[in-house]
């Protein structure tokens, strides 16, 4: 019944600026809620504990405007929290409590971090009196957590709240997106204050999300694409964070240039389109790695020439003129020199260079593109796709499930071999589509992330793509999907082996397979346990009936795959080689 | 490889924060990532109360350096960063040398010491003296290496302050961006003491 008060108030000060008159005594967890109300958040993932307990109780009285979702482990919360961040654009909620729970959450955020994903975390603490004296479950979180915030905070007041809930929200979503994490003391959580409404926060003096556009730079870019014979295009995350896919499009196809992506790229335009000639990288396609070391212009959009991206640095793109697009002015000239620094967000700096540039149609430049893919066909592709071997691999699974998905789904992928086979053949139609940990290669982020991403695009089909290796460091999250009735589909790519580690042990260690030989349980039967529909196939032939099982069954479905064992994810760029030296076996 | 061969001299590093609880080492964890070593940090308010300034002193190449600088410039509650070599700063250091009386009245002509030194007494006490003496590093090593033989009790050196040669401007700019929007207050933990009165679980 207070609720409804609150309610009202929260309504008038988000509605009026007149909010001074106007004030309710309010605990700072139901000032903490409200601010997540006005905020549009409706998920939120996390796990109670004695230091957040407040928060919690507040909650049991906003259930029909928040959704909690209770995870198995913290790591699974921020993981989840990640995924429904991705897929909806929006910024992920995470709760977790002091010490241990807080500490949890530390993966996740470097993985948020260092692929700028928009969250906000709140942690409980122990009294503000008890800081510094080795409480019960005290961790000095904020000092454990600043080199993987964007920004993080301690409130040691309830009055503090609604602002800093405020700044909290504005310093994620904004510029280059980033974690957050707000740890409030459990005195301020119960601590009753004169709540005056809740402002959502633009401005902060001593932020400046986005560096200002400089028309100089995007003449100087124009003038080198227009005199180009052999451009080329990087595209990264930074498209569909700053949500330009429109723009970037517009771009590529005005300038005729073709664009390859990064695995967080990926999506942001169609894999169809005719432009899009591959992905980057140290296991990426044939063309855009050679041709690397062959164009005359890079032209790189919101990627940060990450070093699985470039192999090594002083054999990367030196005979081209680079010109960098990056919010984060941190990013220009970090690892690559640019001849032309496009500083600003790219959904405004894109329709200014589309403005300037001029069509060309570039068909022998396109034309080496096509001719590497029909080398790297012959050679990988086709074999990876439509095996002669008797065992099934990676590719076909993912070939067959583009044949059911035509492209439509989100996929979920969590790091190793199967990310990179899942990255290079999965169909994408829409931005958004690709969930995946990067930058930190977090084994262990798919089954959690695509719980969020799920929650995050519950009118999308949302299919994780797991190792047996990822899959047993949080298959907890398996209770998750059980409580809530969650859609996952989950296919379990086993090799038998941590094999990306074997991958290198074979081809750099002389095969010397250091524990990469892992056993698994039986997974089908765990999904049982927990309610989840699943099948085990060794055999191609049970392939297309057993996916197409899986994607008209209702509610979540575990489908374990058994792939050959020793494959090798190819091409590859050895570590320490140039991209043009891209090894096709 | 010596610091020259790879390009390395002393950089200063400027940085005009807002003063926020936590940020120094958010500051400091940019060098610790990379291993630099901090030769030098100061920090205190500038002549704006809610304005700090941060004066850090590293050895790096300039490519490191920019790129730490940029880093550091990304941080929500960092106002600027600027970067110097020693040539483009004026650069103080100050030191205090404690030395006894006694020793210094009988042994060592003080008026000639203070003078080559460009000494001076801080405090005069029948047991002991200090003198503070202003400079650049070899400078204030000069002193130390005078006093030695005479009985130093204890020696302390500041941090390097640094005056940029080409900084037009910066306090009519700090006032201007102070004028327009007011610094917070800092909010401190006021509960630390208060552990008997509070009843918790």
């Amino acid at each position: 019944m207070e609720t409804q008060t609150i309610g009202e108030i929260t309504e008038q000060s988000a509605k009026s600026q007149e909010q001074e008159s106007k004030s309710i005594e309010l605990t700072g967890s139901a000032a903490l809620l409200e601010a997540l109300i006005i905020e549009g958040v409706d998920t939120i993932f996390g796990y109670p504990g004695g230091a957040i307990m407040p928060i919690y109780d507040a909650l049991f009285d906003y259930g029909d405007k928040l959704n909690h979702i209770l995870v198995r482990h913290e790591q699974g919360g921020i993981h989840a929290g990640q995924g429904y961040a991705r897929t909806s654009g929006k910024v992920g909620v995470v709760f977790a409590t002091s010490g241990p729970g807080a500490t949890n959450l530390v993966t996740g955020l470097a993985d948020a971090q260092i692929d700028s994903t928009p969250l906000v975390c709140i942690t409980g603490q122990v009294f503000a009196h008890l800081l510094g004296t080795d409480a019960f479950q005290e961790t000095d979180v904020i000092n454990i957590t600043t080199p993987v915030t964007k920004w993080n905070y301690q409130v040691t007041d309830a009055t503090e709240i609604p602002e800093v809930i405020a700044k909290a929200f504005y310093i994620a979503k904004s510029g280059r997106p980033g974690p957050v994490l707000i740890d409030i003391t459990k005195n301020a959580q119960i601590q009753k204050f004169d709540y005056k409404g809740y402002t959502p926060c633009n401005h902060i003096r001593s932020y400046r999300p986005k560096p200002i556009v400089r028309q100089q730079y995007i003449q100087q870019a124009a003038e080198l694409i227009n005199r180009a014979e052999k451009p080329f295009i990087l595209f990264g995350q930074g498209v569909i964070l700053g949500e330009a896919e429109k723009e970037f499009k517009a771009f590529v196809e005005k300038s005729g240039i073709p664009a390859a992506w990064t695995v967080l790229g990926a999506g942001a335009i169609p894999t169809d389109h005719p432009l899009n000639v591959g992905m980057l990288g140290m296991h990426g396609n044939y063309g855009p790695n050679v041709l690397t070391n062959s164009c005359d212009v890079l032209i790189a959009i919101g990627m940060r020439f990450d070093d699985r991206v470039t192999g090594r640095l002083d054999k990367y793109a030196k005979q081209a003129q680079i010109i960098h697009l990056d919010i984060d002015p941190a990013e220009i000239d970090k690892n690559v020199k640019s001849t032309v620094p496009v500083w600003g967000d790219c959904k405004e700096t894109l329709p200014l260079l589309t403005e300037l540039v001029e069509h060309k149609e570039r068909t022998e430049w396109l034309e080496q593109f096509h001719e590497h893919t029909r080398q790297e066909v012959e050679q990988v592709i086709h074999e990876e796709l439509n095996p002669t071997s008797d065992e099934m691999t990676m590719g076909e699974v993912i070939k067959q499930l583009n044949e059911l998905t035509k492209g439509d789904a989100v996929i979920v992928t969590d790091v190793g071999q199967h990310q990179m086979v899942a990255c290079r053949y999965a169909k994408l139609n829409k931005t958004r589509s690709n969930v995946t940990s990067g930058g930190l290669g977090t084994m262990g982020f798919a089954l959690p992330a695509a719980i969020g991403a799920k929650f995050g695009a519950k009118e999308r089909d949302v299919i994780a793509i797991i190792g047996d290796g990822g899959f047993q460091m949080t298959l907890q999250e398996l209770g998750t999907i059980m409580q809530t009735g969650i859609e996952v589909k989950i296919i379990i790519l086993n090799n038998r082996f941590l094999g990306m580690v074997r991958q290198w042990q074979e081809l750099f260690n002389d095969r010397r397979y250091s524990f990469v030989d892992i056993q698994s349980p039986d997974f089908v039967k765990l999904a049982s346990a927990y309610g989840i529909a699943g099948k085990c196939i060794s055999d191609r032939k049970d392939l297309p009936s057993t996916l197409k099982e899986m994607m008209e069954h209702k509610g979540s479905y575990l489908l374990e795959v058994m792939v050959t064992k020793e494959n090798n994810v190819f091409p590859m760029v050895p570590q320490g080689c140039s991209v043009s030296e891209i090894r096709l076996k | 490889m010596s610091n020259k061969e790879l390009g390395q001299q002393e950089y200063n590093i400027t940085v005009y924060t807002e003063n926020q609880i936590g940020l120094l080492n958010r500051i400091a964890i940019i060098f610790t990532r990379r291993k630099i070593n901090i030769d030098s940090l100061n920090t205190s308010p500038s002549e704006i109360d809610s304005i700090h300034r941060f004066n850090i002193v590293i050895t790096e190449s300039e490519d490191v350096v920019r790129k730490v600088c940029r880093q550091i410039e990304k941080q929500v509650e960092v106002l600027k960063v600027y970067y110097h070599t020693n040539e483009d700063v004026i650069w103080q250091e100050m030191a205090l040398y404690k030395v006894s009386t006694d020793v210094i009245a009988e042994q060592v002509s003080v008026e000639r010491l203070l003078r080559e030194n460009g000494a001076r007494v801080v405090v005069l006490r029948k047991d002991y003296t200090v003198f503070e003496t202003t400079g650049h590093r070899e400078e204030t090593d000069a002193l130390i290496n005078i006093l030695q033989p005479y009985g130093l009790i204890e020696f302390v050196r500041s941090a390097r302050v640094a005056i940029i040669k080409d900084s037009d401007g910066f306090n009519s700019k700090l006032r201007e961006f102070e004028r327009l929007e007011p610094g917070e207050d800092v909010i401190e933990n006021e509960y630390l003491n208060q552990g008997q009165k509070v009843f918790t679980m």
